[in-house]
C-alpha cells in the first residue's frame, strides 16, 4: 500500500525507499539489460571499435548541505563520488563531466574554492574533467550550488565479473578499507539544528588508486562503495545477490566488533539514536575476496594511505541464504537489513 | 566510552548468561516497558542468548507508539496555520495521523522543524518573534522535565510566542493496566531512565498489589541480563520486591528537583493510550500556573479532523504484549518502516520496527 | 524516555554544560540538577543532564557480576 504518492526525503536516502523508486519507476521505463544490472556504473561493450574490454559509465548528482564540511566540500565529493562509482566496478576512471546549477547571488569566491578543490582531487586521482555545463536559477530555486558529474572508465575483461558479483561464493571474506560512518557524522556536525561538535572529518577520497593496487595483485569477487545507507546497505545488497536466478545460495556472517568505528562516531550515534552501520561514507569500499587471499589483501590494503585502518569483518557462508547475520559485540545474533527510511535524530 | 563499554563486556555477558541458564523453573515472561530496552534487546541480540524458558515481551514503553492519532492530527492542524512553526523531536516526524503525518505536511509546506532539545525550540521562538512556535511534548517522566524546563524558562522570559502541546504521560498507570487486562506476566523490567527522575518507589504499589517482581534496569547488555537474573532470583526465592539494578543513576527517591519542576508545570489528567484506552491520571497537562504557554489553551479555534484508526492494525494488542508483531497480517506485507501503518512500526523503538529491523533469525 | 547517554562534563557556562561523549561534544542544560562540577559524569537526555552518575555504584554493579563466577549453580545470589 503506497500511503503517499509524493516524493519524501527517504526516497533519496539510499535505502529501501530509494530502491523501490528505482525498481518501480526508473527501471520500469528505462528498461534495458545494462541498467538492469543495477551496478554503480553502466557497463557496455565497445561494439565495432575492435577494442577489448568494456566501458563503465556513471553519473551522480550532489546536493550536499552544508556545501563545505570538515574534510572536503561539494566539489571534492562530486569528483570522488563518481570516480568511486566507476572504480568499484573494477574499471579505471579516465574522464569526467561536471554540470553546475548555481543559485543567483552565490559568491564567485566560494565557487572558485569548490572548483579549485575539484581540480586538485581530479588531478590526484588521475582523471580529467573534459566537459561541463552551467545553469543559474532564481534565488530560492536551488540551495547555493548543486553539481552533477558523469564519468567514463575502461574495464578489462578479467575484471568484468566484479560488478555483478557472480563469482562470490561461500568461504569468501569481506573487508573494508577503514573507519565507517565518518562522513555521515562530519556532515551532521555542520547542520545547525543539531548542536554538537565533533573532531570527525569526512572520509571523502578517490578510491581508484587503492582499488587498482588490489585488483592488480589479487582476485576480487565483488566490491561496492558504502555511501548513502552505509555499510549495512552494501551488505544487504550483497546478500541479495543470492536471490538472483542461478546465483550461489549464500548468506553473510558479520562480526560487528571487527567493523572499525571511531569512538567519536559511536558517541554521537548513541546520543541521537543513529546506527553507525547506516551512516554515509564517501571513501570506503566493501570488498569480497577469496578466503585464501584475504590476509594478503588486508596487508596490501593497509600499506595504502587510504587503507591503513582496513579490517576483515565478515565471511560469505552457505547458511541463511539471502540474509546478513550480525554477530553482536556481546555474542548475540541479529539480522541486518537495508535502511528503511532516512535516519532521524530521536530522543526515544 | 566510560559507563557504556564496561557493560558490553563479552565476559560479563557470559557470566550472566551462564547464571540465567541455571534457571530450571517453568516458563517465565518478563515485560520491558521502555522502548529503549526493546531496542537494546534487539540490537544486541539478547533473545538469542536466553534459554527457552525465559522470554521477553515488549510493553507500552514507546511514547510515540502509545500517542493518540488525535494528538498527531492536532499538531498537523496547528502546523497548517500560516503563522506557526512546529518544533518536535525526530521521533514524531513519521507518525501517521488520521490522513497525514508531519513529514508529509512538511513536504506540503508546513514549517516543521526537528530539534534535539527544548532549548533549541526556545531559541527558534526568540528568533522568530512574529511566529507562533509550538513544541510537541511527547515522552514519559524522563522527557517531561525537558518540556517543564522550557516552560519555566518561557515564563521567566515572558516569551509570548512559545507554547507546548503536551502528550506527556506517566508510566505506573499503564504498568498496572497491563496486569488488570490479564496479560500473563511474571515480572517487570522497569524503565531505568524514567526511574532516574521518579525514583524506584513508584513501582511499590504494582509490586505489592499484584505480587509481581520489579527490577529497575539499565540499558546496556550486562544491565539487562543482570536484571533478568535478579527477576529470576526473586521468583526462585519467593522474595518479591522492587529492586534497582541500575544503581549508578537510580535511587528509591529519584531526582527531587526535576520532580518538583514537573509538579509545578504539569498536572495529572486522564489520558488515552493506544491499546489500553483511557487511563485515569496517566497524562500530564499543563498546569494553571503555566496556562499562558499551553498550546491547548492558546489555540482553541483550530479544526482538527475526525480520528480514523487504520484498519487491520493490531498495534494495540502488540503494545499490551498480547500479540507478537509477526501475528499482524499487515506486518511486512503492507506495513514496514518506510510505509508504516501503525505507530509500532514508526518508532525506532516500537516493537514492530525493532522486530522488523533486528528480528533474530 | 529513553535515549540517555553518560558523558563527562568538560565545561560549564551559566546553565549549560559541555559534555564529552567518546570525544564528541554535546550541550546539556543543567536546570534539573544542582551541584554539577567539571569532571563529573552526567546522564544526558534530549539536551538536559538528568542525573549524576555514581562511580561507586557503577563499580559495585560490575563487581557483583564478576562475583557470580565463584558461585555454584544452587547458591543464592547476594544481590546488592
Amino acid at each position: 500500500m503506497e500511503q503517499n504518492r509524493h516524493i519524501r526525503l527517504g526516497h533519496g536516502s539510499g535505502g529501501k525507499l530509494t530502491h523501490d523508486l528505482v525498481t518501480g519507476l526508473f527501471l520500469r521505463y528505462f528498461d534495458n539489460e545494462i541498467l538492469a544490472q543495477q551496478g554503480d556504473s553502466g557497463l557496455f561493450p565497445l561494439d565495432g571499435s575492435g577494442m577489448a574490454g568494456k566501458m563503465a559509465f556513471s553519473t551522480d548528482a550532489y546536493v550536499v548541505d552544508p556545501i563545505f564540511f570538515p574534510g572536503g566540500n561539494i566539489g571534492s565529493l562530486a569528483v570522488s563520488g563518481t570516480v568511486n562509482d566507476i572504480a568499484v566496478t573494477g574499471a579505471d576512471p579516465h574522464y569526467l563531466s561536471a554540470a553546475f546549477i548555481l543559485e543567483e547571488g552565490f559568491p564567485v569566491d566560494r565557487l572558485e574554492e569548490i572548483v579549485r578543490e575539484m581540480a586538485d582531487v581530479a588531478r590526484e586521482a588521475g582523471v580529467r574533467i573534459i566537459a561541463g555545463d552551467t545553469k543559474v536559477v532564481n534565488k530560492g530555486k536551488c540551495d547555493k550550488v548543486f553539481i552533477t558529474t558523469a564519468g567514463v572508465g575502461f574495464l578489462e575483461d578479467r575484471l568484468a565479473h566484479i560488478a555483478g558479483g557472480e563469482q562470490v561464493r561461500p568461504g569468501d571474506r569481506i573487508l573494508i578499507n577503514g573507519y565507517a560512518g565518518d562522513h555521515g557524522i562530519a556532515i551532521l556536525g555542520e547542520r545547525e539544528s543539531l548542536t554538537f561538535t565533533s573532531p570527525v572529518h569526512s572520509d571523502a577520497a578517490c578510491l581508484n588508486g587503492l582499488i587498482r593496487d588490489i585488483t592488480d595483485h589479487h582476485e576480487v569477487h565483488f566490491m561496492r562503495d558504502a555511501t548513502r545507507g552505509g555499510v549495512a546497505t552494501v551488505l544487504a545488497e550483497l546478500a541479495g545477490l543470492s536471490r538472483r536466478p542461478g546465483a550461489n545460495k549464500m548468506g553473510l556472517s558479520i562480526d560487528e566488533t571487527a567493523i572499525p568505528i571511531r569512538e567519536e562516531v559511536r558517541g554521537i550515534c548513541e546520543v541521537f539514536g543513529y546506527d553507525p552501520l547506516y551512516m554515509a561514507n564517501e571513501g570506503k569500499v566493501v570488498m569480497v575476496v577469496p578466503g585464501d587471499q584475504a590476509e594478503a589483501v588486508l596487508e596490501r590494503m593497509r600499506r595504502h594511505p587510504l587503507g591503513r585502518d582496513s579490517a576483515l569483518f565478515g565471511t560469505v557462508v552457505e547458511e541463511h541464504p539471502g540474509k546478513v547475520v550480525l554477530h553482536t559485540e556481546i555474542g548475540g545474533r541479529r539480522l541486518l537489513d537495508m535502511l528503511a527510511g532516512e535516519q532521524l535524530p530521536r530522543i526515544c | 566510552m566510560k559507563y557504556i563499554n564496561e557493560y558490553r563486556d563479552k565476559e560479563l555477558v557470559r557470566i550472566l548468561v551462564d547464571r540465567i541458564r541455571t534457571y530450571r523453573g517453568p516458563h517465565v515472561r518478563f515485560m520491558e516497558v521502555c522502548g529503549g530496552h526493546t531496542m537494546a534487546i534487539q540490537k544486541f541480540g539478547i533473545p538469542s542468548l536466553l534459554p527457552d524458558n525465559v522470554s521477553l515481551v515488549s510493553g507500552p514503553g514507546c511514547p510515540v507508539c502509545v500517542t493518540s492519532l488525535q494528538f498527531v492530527d492536532h499538531a498537523i492542524a496547528l502546523g497548517r496555520r500560516d503563522d506557526t512553526i512546529i518544533t518536535t523531536y525526530g521521533d514524531l516526524i513519521r507518525v501517521p495521523g488520521s490522513t497525514s503525518s508531519l513529514e508529509q505536511e512538511k513536504s506540503h509546506g508546513s514549517d516543521i522543524r526537528m530539534v534535539y532539545s527544548t532549548l533549541e525550540a526556545l531559541a527558534i521562538a526568540r528568533d522568530n518573534p512574529s511566529m507562533q512556535v509550538v513544541f510537541l511534548g511527547i515522552g514519559f517522566e524522563t522527557t517531561a522535565p525537558a518540556s517543564a524546563a522550557a516552560l519555566v524558562q518561557a515564563k521567566k522570559e515572558n516569551l509570548p510566542n512559545f507554547s507546548v502541546l503536551s502528550a506527556h504521560k506517566v508510566m505506573p498507570p499503564a504498568m498496572a493496566a497491563i496486569v488488570d487486562e490479564d496479560v500473563k506476566l511474571d515480572g517487570y523490567l522497569a524503565p531505568g531512565h524514567v526511574s532516574t527522575i521518579t525514583g524506584s518507589h513508584i513501582y511499590r504499589d504494582i509490586c505489592e498489589k499484584y505480587g509481581l517482581p520489579v527490577v529497575v534496569s539499565g540499558f546496556e547488555p550486562a544491565d539487562i541480563l543482570q536484571s533478568i537474573m535478579m527477576l529470576l532470583e526473586q521468583i526462585r526465592t519467593g522474595n518479591i520486591s522492587v529492586e534497582i539494578q541500575y544503581k549508578r543513576v537510580v535511587t528509591p527517591e529519584g531526582n527531587l528537583k526535576a520532580q518538583k519542576m514537573l509538579q509545578d508545570v504539569f498536572k495529572l489528567r486522564d489520558d488515552w493510550w493506544r491499546g489500553l484506552g483511557v487511563l485515569p491520571l496517566s497524562g500530564l497537562g499543563v498546569s494553571e500556573a503555566y496556562a499562558d504557554w499551553d498550546a491547548e489553551r492558546r489555540f482553541t479555534a483550530i479544526e482538527v479532523e475526525e480520528t480514523q484508526e487504520p484498519e487491520g492494525c493490531i498495534c494495540g494488542e502488540v503494545l499490551k504484549g498480547v500479540s507478537h508483531p509477526t501475528e499482524c497480517i499487515l506486518f511486512d506485507s503492507v506495513c514496514n518502516p518506510a510505509n508504516p501503518v501503525g505507530t509500532c512500526m514508526v518508532s525506532e523503538e516500537g516493537a514492530c520496527q525493532a522486530f522488523y529491523k533486528y528480528g533474530t533469525e | 524516555m529513553c535515549l540517555s547517554i553518560p558523558g563527562k562534563v568538560i565545561s560549564i557556562e551559566n546553565d549549560i554544560a559541555t559534555v564529552s561523549i567518546g570525544g564528541s561534544e554535546v550541550q546539556a542544560g543543567l536546570q534539573l540538577l544542582d551541584d554539577v562540577s567539571i569532571g563529573d559524569y552526567v546522564l544526558v537526555h534530549s539536551g538536559f543532564a538528568l542525573q549524576l552518575i555514581s562511580e561507586e555504584e557503577a563499580a559495585q554493579t560490575l563487581a557483583l557480576i564478576r562475583e557470580l563466577e565463584d558461585l555454584s549453580d544452587d547458591d543464592d545470589i547476594p544481590i546488592q
